[in-house]
């Protein structure tokens, strides 16, 4: 029989508690098909991926992992609008079995916003072999919702669910009311009183389901009350009015708000359910996560272990990464060394070779290095060490006034700002997130790398690993320093509260890694096809141009009058000296056609706009080329490299250290190299960062704030340093 | 007794959760830090602060200042 029926597509959304093995199982569903966005309006990452299956086309939508639909955080905002305002044809809550007591809290939730759901019982073997037995017909019949038991990790069960996915959005069958949360009397009395007396104000359709409503009204939740408003006008203040007396009503009889009473007896509605689905054996068990934890945040070895972790990530990431380094250095090498053979001389060619791969080659070659701290980064969230990491850190947060959770976007602020600044959403408290923001960019992102590493390993090669180490810990340091300025002068106020789940260590699963730092990684080479490449160019084209310089002296003329005097010694000399006179003409020569680089990199318009603002860098030891370098690296950090390569135009090209060796013979010191790299540390974040903070703090304010700030506590500290330096004696 | 002068190793009922503000005490409940629920404080960060507690089968962190805010039984039982 053809084929001719048309595929029905459904839309399914999958929803769950962080940790709870939701994108293990979407990765599962998905493969590598997927498409990772934002939700409209907001930085909260949005993943989606089609599939075609059992004869349908399945759109899967990865919800934000929430262990609430209470609006507090734009993730719970951002999961609980989908399922009301897009409606899904089915919602698959993702349940870990082992936690399943609350758990259900988010799955009650989902259950009064009437959505057709279905219960994933994730990780069932784990809560087995730890003495947990869960009855899924007892728990599907008392909430009246199909269960299916999983294994993500294992793919097991994925088929099946998708399977009860696709009945569940083909059934007729209105959406059972019964057995949803069961309050206390005097609550479901003014539930269904409200009920009452909207269905009876109210001729039109109200946006959601009548007891939802009434429900999320008497817990005076913002968001429904002013979709109400908006819906239906004037008439809500009516529907309001009623809600106040019912909330006093309700207020008198607990002697507490309603919302809390409800979040209570939701629980209490839970463990009811609890009692009934689950079997504890009572034999002990070894917990190994628990063990494992025990030493990992042990009192005396927890923070030693902490700073290995940090210290093996770093060292692994210039170590191991350096080999294939070299790999494609002697590529890119390799590659401009062909074009440089077969291609006519012509301004073009000076465009691909000195602008283009020049520019993206001296940049490409860190791919490694960023892979392998993201990979470190992916290996860290997934093992729930991150966890863990923001336990330990927390007491030192607080005293800088930050939440431990802070640590977490810090740390990934070594990768790159951009995702660190993103992640500080899952900071609850709006103050809290501007500070980290604004602390964020002093720690050292992965495209500072690639210049320490040129500067340190010039200057001071056998320390260059100490100090990029001490570096890092400037920034971190200064991080410190200007979060507790700023708690106490700008950001005044009690901190958010750090209730957080430190979740079982598990065994990561390399597809979920590679996915990970794929993920991040991507950016990076995005990155570079866009902005760094159009960076190395506008530097080439400030460089290369204007064509017609008025040089100091006529190069040329002076080889040739080398060439001629040197000519009169040759004739009446013997071999020996012959050997010799050839040497010494040489070195004139070279000599001469350097100084003519030189000035042709002075004359350019780079370098009059560079000689323009040298002025300001002066005191910190920083010339002309330093100075158009920090002002490329506006546009991507990396590029700094790139123009420092072109600046000091090297000897050789082809020779792999020759930007080393031009470096060392130039006039820049260990000193002002120093002096650069702090200044690089520290001063103003890239495009691409200072766009990030635009949105996330929603604030041009605090943007140019963060910019000048930056700015200046840089040239400050690349000031002590040199200044401090110079007068020590030290060059 | 307040949750934040309990030791390693002991075991509470939760009596009563306080707070100023509404909302962040409520994401203190809806994690399930609820009336009656049973705790066991598994251990203090190295530097005393946060500390981690055992509730409804799951690990969670708090800090000892928001701890203050929670009033527990203890109960005298050697087990988790």
């Amino acid at each position: 029989m053809p084929k001719l029926m048309h595929k029905k597509s459904i839309t399914i959304a999958l929803a769950g508690n962080p940790n709870s093995g939701k994108t293990t199982i979407f990765n599962n569903i998905t493969g590598t098909r997927q498409k990772v966005g934002n939700w409209p309006g907001v930085t909260v990452e949005k993943k989606e991926g089609s599939v075609s299956k059992f004869g349908h086309d399945l759109k899967i939508i990865d919800l934000p992992g929430t262990y609430s639909l209470t609006p507090f955080s734009i993730e719970e905002i951002v999961a609980r609008d989908f399922v009301l305002e897009e409606s899904p044809d089915v919602v698959i809550d993702i349940i870990d079995a082992s936690n399943l007591e609350r758990s259900l809290y988010l799955a009650t939730q989902l259950r009064e916003l009437d959505c057709k759901v279905l219960f994933a019982l994730n990780m069932a073997d784990l809560a087995t072999s730890r003495g947990t037995k869960i009855d899924a017909d007892k728990l599907s019949e008392l909430l009246d919702v199909p269960v299916v038991f999983t294994i993500g990790n294992k793919n097991t069960g994925i088929d099946s669910l998708l399977k009860v996915a696709i009945k569940l959005a083909g059934s007729k069958s209105k959406i059972s009311q019964k057995r949803k949360v069961k309050y206390s009397n005097d609550i479901e009395n003014s539930i269904s009183k409200l009920q009452g007396f909207i269905e009876e104000r109210i001729e039109q359709n109200l946006p959601y389901n009548i007891r939802w409503t009434a429900i999320k009204l008497l817990e005076n939740d913002k968001i429904v009350r002013e979709r109400i408003r908006q819906k239906i006008g004037n008439k809500s203040l009516e529907i309001f009015r009623e809600v106040e007396t019912h909330r006093k009503h309700l207020l008198d009889r607990f002697d507490d708000d309603p919302e809390i009473v409800m979040t209570d007896e939701r629980y209490g509605f839970i463990a009811g359910i609890i009692k009934e689905v689950v079997t504890k054996s009572t034999k002990r068990r070894i917990d190994t996560s628990r063990n494992v934890d025990l030493v990992l945040t042990n009192r005396f070895v927890g923070f030693p272990i902490f700073i290995l972790f940090i210290w093996i990530m770093f060292q692994t990431t210039f170590v191991v990464g350096s080999y294939p380094m070299e790999w494609i250095d002697s590529g890119v090498n390799w590659l401009s060394a062909i074009l440089e053979l077969f291609l006519p001389d012509s301004l073009f060619k000076d465009l691909l070779l000195n602008g283009i791969i020049a520019g993206v080659g001296s940049v490409i070659i860190f791919l490694p290095n960023i892979l392998i701290l993201f990979l470190f980064i992916a290996i860290f969230e997934d093992t729930g060490y991150m966890a863990r990491a923001a336990f330990l850190m927390d007491k030192i947060m607080h005293l800088i006034g930050l939440h431990g959770k802070s640590f977490i976007p810090m740390l990934m602020g070594f990768g790159c700002s951009v995702p660190a600044i993103m992640a500080t959403r899952t900071l609850e408290s709006n103050k809290d997130r501007i500070l980290t923001i604004l602390i964020t960019p002093f720690m050292s992102c992965s495209a500072k790398l690639p210049i320490y590493i040129l500067l340190a390993g010039t200057f001071f090669s056998a320390r260059a690993g100490t100090v990029i180490f001490l570096i890092y810990i400037t920034g971190i340091i200064l991080s410190i320093i200007t979060g507790r300025l700023f708690r106490s002068t700008l950001f005044k106020g009690a901190d958010a509260p750090f209730v957080m789940e430190l979740p079982p260590y598990r065994v990561p699963m390399i597809k979920s890694l590679i996915i990970h730092m794929w993920d991040r990684s991507k950016m990076f080479l995005k990155k570079m096809g866009g902005i760094i490449l159009v960076g190395s160019v506008i530097v080439w084209m400030l460089t290369a141009f204007p064509r017609n310089i008025n040089y100091s002296m006529d190069y040329n003329k002076e080889i040739n009058k080398i060439n001629t005097s040197f000519m009169d010694k040759y004739s009446n000399a013997d071999d020996y000296e012959k050997k010799q006179i050839e040497k010494q003409k040489n070195a004139a020569i070279t000599k001469l056609k350097l100084a003519e680089k030189a000035e042709k990199a002075e004359k350019s318009f780079m370098g009059s706009i560079g000689k323009t603002i040298a002025p300001v860098f002066a005191p910190i030891g920083i010339d002309w080329r330093g100075s158009v370098a920090l002002l490329t690296g506006f546009v991507a950090k990396e590029i700094v490299v790139s123009t420092l390569g072109i600046l000091y135009t090297a000897e050789e090209a082809d020779e792999p250290d020759a930007l080393k060796n031009t470096l060392l013979a130039s006039e820049m010191t260990s000193l002002s190299a120093l002096s650069l790299m702090i200044f690089v540390l520290l001063y103003l974040p890239c495009v691409a960062t200072i766009a990030t903070i635009r949105r996330e703090t929603g604030s041009l304010k605090w943007t140019l704030f963060s910019i000048v700030y930056n700015t200046s506590i840089a040239w400050a500290a690349a000031f002590c340093i040199y200044q401090g330096g110079k007068i020590l004696g030290l060059t | 007794m307040l949750l934040s002068e309990m030791k390693e190793g002991q075991t509470g009922i939760i009596v009563h959760v306080k707070g100023n503000n509404g909302a962040l005490r409520r994401r203190v409940l809806e994690m399930g830090l609820t009336k009656g629920t049973k705790i066991y404080v598994e251990k203090y960060a190295p530097l005393k602060d946060p500390l981690e507690l055992i509730i409804k089968g799951y690990h969670i962190s708090l800090r000892v200042e928001e701890a203050a805010n929670i009033t527990v039984d203890r109960l005298m039982i050697v087990d988790c």
